[in-house]
Formats: C-alpha cells, sequence, structure tokens
C-alpha cells in the first residue's frame, strides 16, 4: 500500500518536475528516471499485495466532500497495475531515446509530464473504489493521452486524429456517468457500497459494455484507435495500444463484480462482438499500408480475442460450467499480459523504423533487416508472438481460450456452451490464419528484401535505449511463453475475484498448469532443435564452398528493388475475398499500346465504420444544428419570446403535474 | 503389450522420405512409366546434404532460419501423433493446438524467407500461401473439434484411441466419413499436392509451395524436402488411423495395419494427383471454405 502511494507521488512530483524543467535538456534524462521509478515500486507493491492480500486506503472517505480519493487494490487491481506500470517503465526508456531528437524544436519537459500523468492516472483508475474518484482518473487519463497524441501539432493530420480521439473518448464518458450515477443510486458512490438493482443489471452492462468498450476498442467504437495511435510519438502509441485500452477492459471486469451473476446473453454478446471485433481487426490491418495504423489495427484484433475469452468465461459462469468459466477468465488475462508485451515491442520496431528512414508507409520501406539488424530481429520475434506461435507468448492465451472452448463440448453441458465453443473456435482459427498474413507481411515487407526507397537505404540502427528496451520486450515474449505453467497461478487470484473460488476451479488450473508445462517442455524442445541442426549445418558447411550470389529467381538478369512484391499486392487475393467487408478502393491506370508510357495502381481502405456510419452521423447531427441555427436571429426581443415561451412551458408542465395528482 | 513410444517416433523419422517414392510410383504407374524408385527421396536428401551453399545477398539470417524450422517443426509434430496402436510422445489435451501452431511457426518462417530474397516470383507464392493456409487452418481445427466432439476427447491421441474403443454409434458413422473428407483436404492442401498445388513445377500460375523454396539449395533444401516429408507423415498417420482404428490381437499385426493403412492414404493422394487436374487458382479457396464447411458440418451433426 505504502509503495503504490509512493509510486503515485514519485509520479506526479515527477510530472510537476519535468513540467517546470520545460525545455531544458535534463528534461528528458528526469522524465524517464520518474518513470522507470514509478514503476518499480508499483510492480514491487501489486506484486505484495498479491501476498499480503486486499487493501484500502482513502485520504477522505465518509467525509462530505463529494470527491473521495480512495484507492483500494484487490488481485484483479494489482494485476492490471503490473502490466501497466511494466509497460509504462520500459516505454519511458524507449521515449528517453525516442524523443532525443526532437529536443530543440519541441518542449519535452510538458510531454513527460503529460506521460507521468497518464501513467499515474492509468495506476488510480485501476485502482478507483469510488464512482466519482474514477470518473475523474478517468478524464486525467483521457486527457493527458490526449496532449501526447497532438505531440506534433503542427501536422494536420495529427490534429485531426487527436481530434477524433476527443470526440470518442468523451462519447464513452458520457456512457460512464450514466452508469456511475445508477450504481450511485443507493446514496454513495462507493465501490464498497456499489449494489445494482437487480432490475437495472442488464443496463448497468450495455453502458460499461459501450462506455469501457469505446475505450478498449470493440467494433464498432474502435474508430478511435487507427486514427491516435500511429499519430501519437511511438512509446505513447505503444502505451496506449498495449496498457490504456486494457483500461476499458479492467472496467468491464470490475462492473462485472457488481453486478452479480452475469446473464447469459451477456457472455454472447461478448462472444459476437469478440468475433466480430477480431476479424475485422485484422482484415483491416491487412489492408493498411502505414505500419503504425496496422498495429492500431491489430491492437482492435487482440481486443476481440481477449473479448472472446470473456465472453466464453461468461458463458461458463452463467451456464454454471466452471471449466469454462475458469479457462475463458484466465485466457481473457493472460492475453491482456501477453498482448501488451508485445504489442509495445512492435509499436518499438515501428518507431525505430519510423526515426530511421522517416517513413511508416511499408511501400517504401524494406531490406532494414541489414541495416537495423537489433530492431529487425525484435519486431519478427514480435510478430511471431502477435501470430500466437510457440513457443512465444501469445500462444499460451490462446491456447487456454482454445482449451476452453474444447471443453465446452467435450464435457457436454448443454447446446448453449457447445454452440459457443465452436464459434469460438472457428473464429480464433481464422484470425490466426490472417494475423500470420497480416504479421509475414509487415515483417517481409518492411524488413526484408530490397530497400524500396532511397530513404530506407540509408537507415540506421536505433540508439541504445530504444534497442535495449526492445531486447528486454523479447525476452519476455519468450520467458512469459515458456513460463506459461507459473504465470497462470500467478493470475488466478485476479481471476477468481470474476470466477470465485471452488474445488472444480483448483483441479482445472492443476491440469492447465500441467498442459502449459509440456507446452514450455515442447518450446524448449524446439529451440534446442533448431539450434542443434544449427550447429550441425555448420558443421557440416565448414571446409565446404559457401558462396554469395545474386538471387536467382528463375534466372531473372536483372532483379530490380521494384520489382518486388509490394505490401499491397501481397495482401491484394486476401482483401479481395473480404472486399465487401472492407470496401478497399482501387484506381488502375491500365498501360495501354505496345509501348505504354505510364501505368499506376493506387489503394486506399478506409474504416467502414468511419466513412459509412459515424461520419454520416456527424453530418446529420451538423445539419440539424444548423437548422436550429436559424433561431438565433440576433434581436433582443426575440430572445425574450424564447425566454417568455420556456417560462409558460414550465407553468403549465407543473399545472398538469398538480392536476393530475 | 505395446513398445515404448520412441520406437516409432524413431521408425517414422526414418520413414517419412519413403511416403514420396510412394506417391511419385503411383503416379507413375497411372502414366504407364516405370518412375523413380521408391527411395529416391533419401538419395535426392543425401545428395543435398553432401553439397554447399550458395546464398543471395539480399538474405539475411531468416532465409537460413526457415529449414531448420521446418524440420524442427517436423520432427516435434511426429511426436505428437501416433502410429497405429502405440502411444504417442507428447499428449495432452489440447495439443492438438500445439501442433496446428507449429505447423503455423513453420510457416511463418518459410513465407518469410520466400520475402527475404526481394523475388517477385516468391512474393507471389508467400502470398498464396498465406491466403490458402488462412482457409486451412479452420477447416483442419473444426474437423478435429468434430471428432473431439464425438469421442470426449482433447488431445490427437486421446481422439484417436477413443475412436478405437469403440464410437461405432449411428452419428460417428456419418461424421467420421464427412471428417475424413474435410481432413484429407486439409493435407492437400497443406502438403502442397493437387489440385491444390503442384509439386513438380514452379511455373507462375501454379507456384505456391515451390517457388518459395526456390532460392534455397544444397543442405538447406534437402532440409526442406525432409521437412515436407514429416510433414506428410503427420497428416498421413492421423488420416490412416481415424480411417483404420481397430486394434489386432498382437502388436506386430497392429504395426502392419498402421503401416498398411498408411500406404492406403498416401496411395489415395497419389491416386488424386493423377486423376484431377490442378484447380484454378480462383478456385482454391472454394475448396479449402467446402473443407470448413464440411468440417462444420461434422461437428453439427456430432453436437445432435
Amino acid at each position: 500500500m505504502i509503495l503504490f502511494l509512493a509510486a503515485l507521488i514519485v509520479l506526479l512530483t515527477g510530472a510537476f518536475v519535468t513540467a517546470c524543467a520545460g525545455r531544458r535538456l535534463w528534461a528528458n534524462t528526469a522524465g524517464p528516471l520518474f518513470s522507470v521509478a514509478g514503476s518499480v515500486l508499483t510492480v514491487v507493491g501489486s506484486l505484495m499485495t498479491y501476498e499480503d492480500g486486499p487493501w484500502e486506503w482513502a485520504l477522505n472517505q465518509g467525509g462530505s466532500a463529494i470527491l473521495s480519493i480512495h484507492f483500494s487494490m484487490d488481485p484483479l487491481s494489482a494485476f492490471f497495475c503490473t502490466v501497466t506500470a511494466v509497460i509504462t517503465g520500459i516505454a519511458a526508456i524507449y521515449g528517453g531515446g525516442y524523443l532525443k531528437e526532437y529536443a530543440d524544436e519541441k518542449n519535452l519537459g510538458m510531454a513527460w509530464a503529460f506521460f507521468l500523468i497518464l501513467s499515474a492516472s492509468m495506476l488510480a483508475v485501476e485502482t478507483a473504489w469510488d464512482g466519482i474518484f474514477f470518473l475523474v482518473a478517468w478524464e486525467i487519463m483521457s486527457l493527458s493521452s490526449f496532449f501526447l497524441v497532438i505531440f506534433e501539432s503542427e501536422k494536420p493530420e495529427v490534429l485531426k486524429a487527436g481530434w477524433v480521439y476527443l470526440v470518442a473518448t468523451h462519447f464513452a464518458t458520457a456512457f460512464l456517468m450514466v452508469m456511475f450515477m445508477i450504481l450511485g443510486s443507493a446514496g454513495s458512490f462507493s465501490f464498497g457500497s456499489a449494489a445494482v438493482p437487480p432490475a437495472l443489471k442488464s443496463v448497468v452492462f450495455i453502458l460499461a459494455l459501450v462506455g469501457f468498450g469505446t475505450k478498449a476498442g470493440f467494433s464498432p467504437f474502435h474508430v478511435w484507435l487507427p486514427e491516435a495511435h500511429p499519430a501519437a510519438p511511438s512509446h505513447v502509441s505503444a502505451v496506449m495500444s498495449a496498457v490504456m485500452v486494457k483500461a476499458g477492459i479492467y472496467g468491464i471486469l470490475r462492473i462485472l463484480t457488481f453486478t452479480g451473476e452475469p446473464l447469459l446473453w451477456w457472455g454472447w454478446t461478448l462472444v459476437i462482438l469478440g468475433a466480430v471485433t477480431g476479424i475485422g481487426g485484422v482484415l483491416f490491418a491487412l489492408a493498411q499500408k502505414d505500419l503504425k495504423r496496422l498495429l492500431a489495427y491489430s491492437t482492435v484484433e487482440n481486443i476481440g480475442i481477449i473479448a472472446l475469452g470473456l465472453g466464453l468465461g461468461i458463458v461458463g459462469m452463467a451456464t454454471t460450467h466452471p471449466v469454462m468459466a475458469v479457462l475463458g477468465v484466465s485466457g481473457c488475462l493472460m492475453h491482456v499480459l501477453n498482448h501488451a508485451v508485445f504489442k509495445s515491442l512492435l509499436f518499438f520496431g515501428a518507431g525505430s523504423v519510423l526515426h530511421a528512414t522517416g517513413s511508416k508507409n511499408m511501400e517504401n520501406l524494406g531490406g532494414l533487416m541489414k541495416r537495423m539488424e537489433k530492431t529487425g530481429s525484435f519486431f519478427m520475434v514480435g510478430a511471431a508472438a502477435i501470430c500466437a506461435l510457440p513457443p512465444l507468448n501469445g500462444f499460451i492465451g490462446e491456447f487456454l481460450i482454445y482449451l476452453g472452448s474444447f471443453k465446452a463440448f467435450t464435457v457436454h453441458y448443454g447446446t448453449q456452451g457447445s454452440l459457443c465453443g465452436i464459434l469460438t473456435i472457428s473464429t480464433l482459427a481464422l484470425i490466426g490464419g490472417l494475423a500470420a498474413a497480416c504479421f509475414t507481411r509487415a515483417g517481409g515487407v518492411v524488413f526484408l528484401g530490397e530497400p524500396r526507397s532511397s530513404e530506407a537505404e540509408k537507415a540506421h540502427e536505433s540508439n541504445a535505449f530504444m534497442t535495449g528496451s526492445m531486447a528486454i520486450l523479447t525476452a519476455l515474449c519468450l520467458a512469459l511463453g515458456l513460463a506459461g505453467p507459473f504465470t497462470i497461478r500467478l493470475i488466478q487470484p485476479a481471476v477468481q475475484v470474476l470466477t470465485g473460488r471452488s474445488h472444480a476451479m483448483d483441479t482445472v488450473i492443476f491440469e492447465g498448469g500441467d498442459y502449459l508445462m509440456r507446452i514450455s517442455v515442447a518450446g524448449l524442445c524446439f529451440l534446442i532443435l533448431v539450434l542443434a541442426l544449427r550447429l550441425i549445418r555448420n558443421r557440416f558447411l565448414s571446409g565446404r564452398s559457401v558462396e554469395e550470389a545474386g538471387t536467382w529467381d528463375c534466372g531473372y538478369t536483372a532483379p530490380d528493388a521494384r520489382m518486388q512484391y509490394t505490401a499491397s499486392s501481397f495482401s491484394d487475393p486476401v482483401v479481395t475475398m473480404f472486399q465487401a467487408a472492407v470496401r478497399s478502393k482501387k484506381q488502375v491506370d491500365r498501360p495501354v499500346g505496345l509501348f505504354p508510357e505510364s501505368g499506376a495502381i493506387q489503394t486506399r481502405t478506409d474504416d467502414v465504420v468511419l466513412t459509412r456510419l459515424i461520419s454520416p452521423m456527424f453530418v446529420l447531427a451538423a445539419g440539424v444544428s444548423d437548422r436550429l441555427h436559424r433561431m438565433k436571429k440576433g434581436y433582443n426581443q426575440i430572445y425574450i419570446l424564447y425566454i417568455v415561451l420556456a417560462l409558460f412551458t414550465l407553468l403549465f408542465w407543473t399545472f398538469y403535474q398538480e392536476y393530475t395528482r | 503389450m505395446n513398445h515404448p513410444p520412441y520406437i516409432h517416433v524413431a521408425v517414422s523419422l526414418a520413414a517419412a522420405p519413403f511416403l514420396f517414392g510412394v506417391i511419385n510410383k503411383v503416379k507413375a504407374g497411372f502414366a504407364g512409366r516405370k518412375g523413380p524408385p521408391l527411395f529416391q527421396m533419401y538419395y535426392d536428401i543425401v545428395k543435398l546434404m553432401r553439397k554447399g551453399a550458395v546464398y543471395s545477398r539480399t538474405t539475411t539470417e531468416m532465409f537460413r532460419l526457415s529449414p531448420l524450422v521446418s524440420v524442427a517443426v517436423g520432427i516435434l509434430a511426429v511426436m505428437t501423433v501416433p502410429l497405429g496402436q502405440t502411444e504417442s510422445l507428447i499428449s495432452f489435451h489440447g495439443d492438438i493446438f500445439l501442433l496446428a501452431y507449429l505447423f503455423g511457426m513453420a510457416r511463418f518462417t518459410t513465407v518469410l524467407a520466400a520475402m527475404d530474397t526481394g523475388s517477385a516470383f516468391e512474393g507471389m507464392g508467400a502470398s498464396r500461401e498465406v491466403q490458402f493456409s488462412m482457409l486451412a487452418e479452420p477447416a483442419f481445427l473444426v474437423g478435429l473439434a468434430a471428432l473431439s466432439l464425438l469421442t470426449g476427447e482433447s488431445s490427437v491421441a486421446g481422439i484417436l484411441s477413443a475412436l478405437r474403443n469403440g464410437t461405432g454409434t449411428a452419428t460417428g458413422h456419418v461424421v467420421i466419413p464427412i471428417c475424413v473428407a474435410s481432413l484429407f483436404i486439409v493435407l492437400l492442401a497443406e502438403n502442397s499436392r493437387i489440385p491444390v498445388d503442384d509439386p513438380n513445377t514452379h511455373l507462375e500460375l501454379t507456384m505456391i509451395h515451390e517457388v518459395m523454396v526456390l532460392d534455397h539449395g544444397g543442405m538447406d533444401l534437402g532440409f526442406i524436402h525432409y521437412g515436407s516429408a514429416l510433414k506428410l507423415w503427420v497428416f498421413a498417420s492421423i488420416i490412416a488411423r481415424i480411417l483404420v482404428p481397430v486394434k489386432m490381437s498382437s502388436p506386430m499385426l497392429d504395426a502392419a495395419l498402421a503401416t498398411a493403412s498408411l500406404l492406403a492414404v498416401t496411395v489415395a493422394v497419389g491416386v488424386v494427383e493423377s486423376t484431377m487436374a490442378r484447380l484454378r487458382m480462383l478456385r482454391v479457396p472454394q475448396l479449402l471454405t467446402g473443407a470448413t464447411i464440411l468440417s462444420l458440418v461434422a461437428l453439427i451433426i456430432a453436437m445432435r
């Protein structure tokens, strides 16, 4: 408890100090230092909570003040705080290296102040034990990240992205305010006394789903992610994509602990929402040319997988099927952890590429592995992890969700469970295949082959802060992939906050740990086999001729970098298959004649929800507002008339109420 | 009394390349040719293993890594499937996913190695490979899910031995053939056989897997051949075991039956290859989606 509060104080002091430092050079050193200190304190504090049990702390509990600063940490909060702190700490190290080149033109002190405030507010959101305090922390989190998104505010597209984000996040807050009003209808906003009237249970769930789901990125509320995440500086994109969206997941989980026994259709809603979000996210990721935008869409996909796990868990709870419940929720939390690790790794990789070449457009990149060997190798590991390939960490979470779905019908708990399992398995399998397509494309086009532009040719490796933080995350990907049996036990207290504890669950966890142990052994065997084969090959090849030559390519004589398969051509078959959903626009100028002089092809893929649903709605709203505008004539008399009319209306309404009573 | 599992793993590792010989003999028989010797793949691999290496200047470590991963994955995969009535070396609930995703790992590195050469041809093959495998994956997992639902087991070995122990119900008689059909299509697609891919050519119109490994040579190519042999062995032995779940009275008879059924599946691959033309590239997704639908139908019937 003390450590956690100390961490918040360190972060906020840091924010103050760096804000004062402003443009001075040491701000870029102080920021990361404060952040890392805060993270270490938080991680130790959260892990101690696992040992010592939950705690509560309030500055002015039960006072008359409206805002009661009230923290509480149970295992669920501790889990989310640990993930948040680890990633923000590593992101701060990366950020120290990343922001260096902006030192002359930007106020880095303020950037670090917002970063530290964002870290502190995320931790506060994940431990707040009072509705109003939660909303305040939530709003600080949204606003500080908004200022970080518009770091490069001189670019119009960045401002536009910031605008979309600001609207989306307040759309979410509006729903949350209503939800907390219902939760606090008993008279107190403290979570300790939060009681949901049974009649309003589902209303609260829907409000939480829309409010928190917008932050998390559930379709169709995901539209802000692909705008805001690419616009922010890369370490901020990583924090937003890897941990801030998880605050939304945390919110949903927390609300589920208040609503009591969940209903079956909630689980179904989450499973279907997860399937749509997951498949939609990865399809749009596949169609992107901007590397960071691709990663943002892939976050949408992974949020879909998390929702699938949670939905499976809720269906399990609602049908009193503890095995499914525990495996679903464990898979959900495991994927929260794993996604945080590999997604920040990938964003760091994208940031280094941007740093080295000045471009995020994959069509301009290529061949970077030779020029940035470390970044390239780390990115490849992250890409394999996000495709859920063993022996890396992405596999563990998806394995638990798969296992939960299989258990759903091997144990015969009725049609609901089986149907849910079938939907989950087919969706995950399809997402897995699409993700593999998406990330072989991202890794292959950016880092392999020949450079497609002179910028890519002149790329250089990033500084030690950036590669070092990526190295830590790469090691984490591998370690978490092999430490499955350990982590599943570690997250159990957090899982039990939702599912409760029973003997059946202990058995499941014991068995699950056993399977994960075998997966770890298989993973280790795999690594040893690859190493052994490599040694064998080196042994055999030593003393034989090992030559270098041009790519053979069926004897093609003059291959050129421009002849390579591009990112768009690589994904074209899949995108075309799903054209009905993706609605990619293609403009082709075909070469004509025997000696064609020019030919061009342009493709672009806009977000379907944004262009077809949300933008038209805003245009409509603007139209209606314009009509209302006509009421504003500029004559005082007319305004007085409005006031009189309003007063009369109120008067009649009061009379009417008196009359009917 | 069964043999210890590592004996059959050793046998599988040694015998896998033989399957290619069988397929080629069948094809030669249909064409009225004598065909290459049954052990041709062994000769090829040994010949390749004695060669030096030539690497493209464009390539990186990724290119050198992918053949090793293919073989490592193949070896691990062989350990998860039983041969005949033996136990498998790695077996636990959900090892199906480990199997599927290990093959995913092999594909991931193969595709990246293809893109590493910077060649348009290999990029094209890579692009097609990810498209088709994306469609084959649901068919495979859902098909196994149907069998899992039928038997109440969730490991490869568990499902297969439960089939032996008599799920000869009316449902089983319907579900198993549908699953076999679907898994057979997956086998053809995953092992780049006709009608999805043509292992004997790398012309632009047909190139998928063969063109991805166009630039590999020497030991690396040997590793790749061996890796694909192991993969074919794994898929064929799963299907063989589903088709012939019978347990014989003695281990020797069991082993003989297992070998015979495995060879029967391999011959079936050869027959399909000899009697069918390769499908047009645009038709392949339909075939694979068809396989997924078959799997789903099997699953729905099994749920009944």
